[in-house]
């Protein structure tokens, strides 16, 4: 194949990536009355943050941010601990029945999502938690795909070294701790990134467990605002282009760590 | 590296490595297991093994949330496997498989052809690729909510420029699946692509450099050795692009909330509506373990048949 024709399709096709997200940008800076114009203005005149404006006023927008930015942080920071946690106890530590404890793990990991929350909420509403940042956040405390990840990586790790500790008089905790964890630091950051990514973008849990806009994430808080205003694209873009921002910052630092983890993991 | 180099010698003094903390049996040992284990086994329990427990039970019932539960057995199964709207969800979700897995995979394919080979700028082409994949389903639905707006998107004024009245996308009940479809296969193109990229890079040349020299053409070369020797990362594409083309939600909420007219409405939207709107929780639970078997059935059908084409080495 020629390699000019190999440069326009890899050329074209970027240019198909990206243009959904610059026109979002457009239209979010459009005035209001001209977001609907036939043609469409490329170079909108009287270009202006109006849009953001309306989007601060229509819903505690700040508010939402700061809502999928803890939740998110916490969720992560949860999910590493407990994981990596039960991870070593599954790597390290025998016990009768561990096998078939790892196995109830491994399954757990097969339960589609919908199976999971139509009881889920029934549980939380049967404890008065519907509505609730715990509601949001308690789904995710354990991660049965994390303790997978970071005890394949805990059994990469020599045994020699915990023995060198033992004779140090180190505990399992110690071990665990000053050994252990800083050798897996590549899967604990692999499996960071998609912590925070699953917990930022997450939407059908927060839609059926939250209706108060002051709990609500992001997308759970767009979703919303295209409910509200259909027509009003500007604001929706506006909205869209904010929620798209801190990903992709967190993006630009970490992308060829999270594409080689992809390719290695097949996560998403 | 130092981790890599040291391997061999864990595996030789394997037995003589369990002589330390495993000996140490007794309560305080116990007590350390469960030290470890309950900050996951306890939350695991409460939000998924007994809500697992709870869906079997409830999908056996009839329920609307609020009253009694009343016992109905295999009721709702029965129900489900009759009914036609079931049916129907069940053949817009075929539909939508059908539609995105050849898109995402050609497309994905000839992504990773193009940039396997080196040319400039290709990480960041393969991050812009990949951009869609981080952004989140609500976003990207709605953005291509908006480019395929019948009346004021930029996709329809960019058709009529060259002539061709565009439809009603979303709107209409025939365009509306391949509304989805498009949306969904930009969003995933990049995550094919990584995964193709990954299988070609592990290909060594030297396998293309002998059909060359026997010359080969570039189409012989890739249809005989490029895409057996891909075939388990396009096996793994396959089964992952079918466990969440079954599962298809956020961006049909979106988009057409199932609409119009119920053309796209999917499993999981079904279940949402049975739950939520009509009060169905048992029914509802039902559909979602037969979605489940489905699922099941599906991969393990996949991984036995995988001796049929999947190459490996």
């Amino acid at each position: 194949m020629g390699r000019v024709l190999r440069y326009l399709l890899v050329g074209v096709g970027a240019l198909v990536m990206l243009f959904p997200f610059g026109w979002a940008v457009i239209t979010s800076i459009t005035p209001s009355d001209a977001v609907l114009a036939v043609p469409p203005d490329f170079t909108p005149d009287g270009a202006s943050l109006d849009a953001y404006g309306r989007l601060l006023e229509t819903l505690p927008f700040w508010r939402i941010v700061l809502n999928s930015a803890w939740i998110g942080a916490a969720s992560t920071t949860l999910q590493l601990v407990t994981s990596a946690m039960a991870a070593y106890a599954f790597a390290r530590l025998p016990f009768p029945g561990r096998g078939g404890l790892f196995a109830v793990y491994l399954a757990t990991l097969m339960m589609p999502l919908p199976v999971l929350v139509v009881p889920l909420f029934i549980e939380m509403r049967a404890f008065n938690l519907v509505d609730t940042y715990f509601a949001l956040l308690a789904p995710t405390i354990a991660s049965a795909f994390g303790v997978f990840l970071l005890r394949q990586a805990i059994n990469q790790v020599p045994r020699e070294f915990d023995e060198a500790a033992v004779l140090d008089g180190a505990g399992h905790f110690r071990i665990f701790l000053y050994v252990v964890l800083p050798l897996i630091r590549p899967a604990l950051a692999t499996f960071a990134i998609f912590g925070f990514m699953a917990s930022w973008n997450s939407y059908l849990w927060p839609l059926i467990i939250i209706k108060s806009p002051e709990f609500m994430t992001l997308p759970l808080g767009l979703a919303t605002l295209h409910g509200q205003f259909t027509t009003q694209w500007d604001v929706v873009m506006a909205g869209s282009v904010v929620s798209v921002v801190p990903i992709l910052i967190l993006y630009v630092f970490a992308q060829k760590h999270v594409i080689a983890s992809v390719a290695q993991s097949g996560l998403k | 590296m130092s981790v890599q180099q040291a391997r061999p010698a864990a595996r030789a003094g394997a037995p003589v490595a369990h002589a330390g903390p495993k000996r140490r049996r007794g309560w305080r040992y116990a007590g350390t297991v469960a030290l470890f284990l309950l900050p996951s086994l306890v939350p695991l329990t409460l939000y998924t093994l007994i809500p697992m427990a709870g869906s079997f039970w409830t999908s056996l019932h009839e329920w609307d949330l609020i009253t009694d539960m009343r016992w109905v057995g295999l009721g709702n199964y029965a129900e489900l496997v009759g009914d036609p709207d079931t049916q129907a969800a069940f053949l817009h979700t075929l539909y939508f498989i059908a539609g995105y897995l050849p898109l995402v995979y050609v497309g994905g394919l000839g992504l990773a052809v193009l940039l396997n080979r080196a040319m400039p700028a290709r990480g960041l082409l393969r991050g812009v690729y990949f951009l869609p994949v981080i952004t989140s389903w609500v976003v990207v639905a709605l953005m291509w909510k908006w480019l395929l707006n019948p009346a004021s998107g930029i996709v329809n004024w960019a058709l009529g420029l060259v002539g061709v009245s565009g439809p009603g996308w979303w709107t209409d009940p025939d365009w509306a699946m391949p509304s989805i479809i498009l949306a969904s296969a930009w969003k995933d193109l990049g995550f094919v692509m990584i995964i193709l990229l990954a299988g070609l890079q592990a290909i060594p040349r030297e396998y293309q450099e002998a059909a060359m020299v026997d010359g080969a053409t570039a189409w012989r070369r890739f249809r005989h050795i490029t895409l057996p020797l891909l075939s388990p990362s396009t096996f793994f594409v396959v089964v992952i692009s079918l466990i969440n083309g079954f599962q298809v939600f956020d961006q049909v909420q979106i988009m057409t909330g199932g609409g119009p007219g119920g053309a796209t409405q999917v499993v999981v939207s079904q279940i949402y509506d049975l739950t939520f709107r009509y009060g169905r929780a048992g029914a509802a639970s039902a559909l979602s373990w037969l979605l489940f078997a489905l699922v099941l059935l599906v991969t393990i059908v996949q991984i036995r048949g995988q001796k049929r084409w999947v190459t490996y080495g």
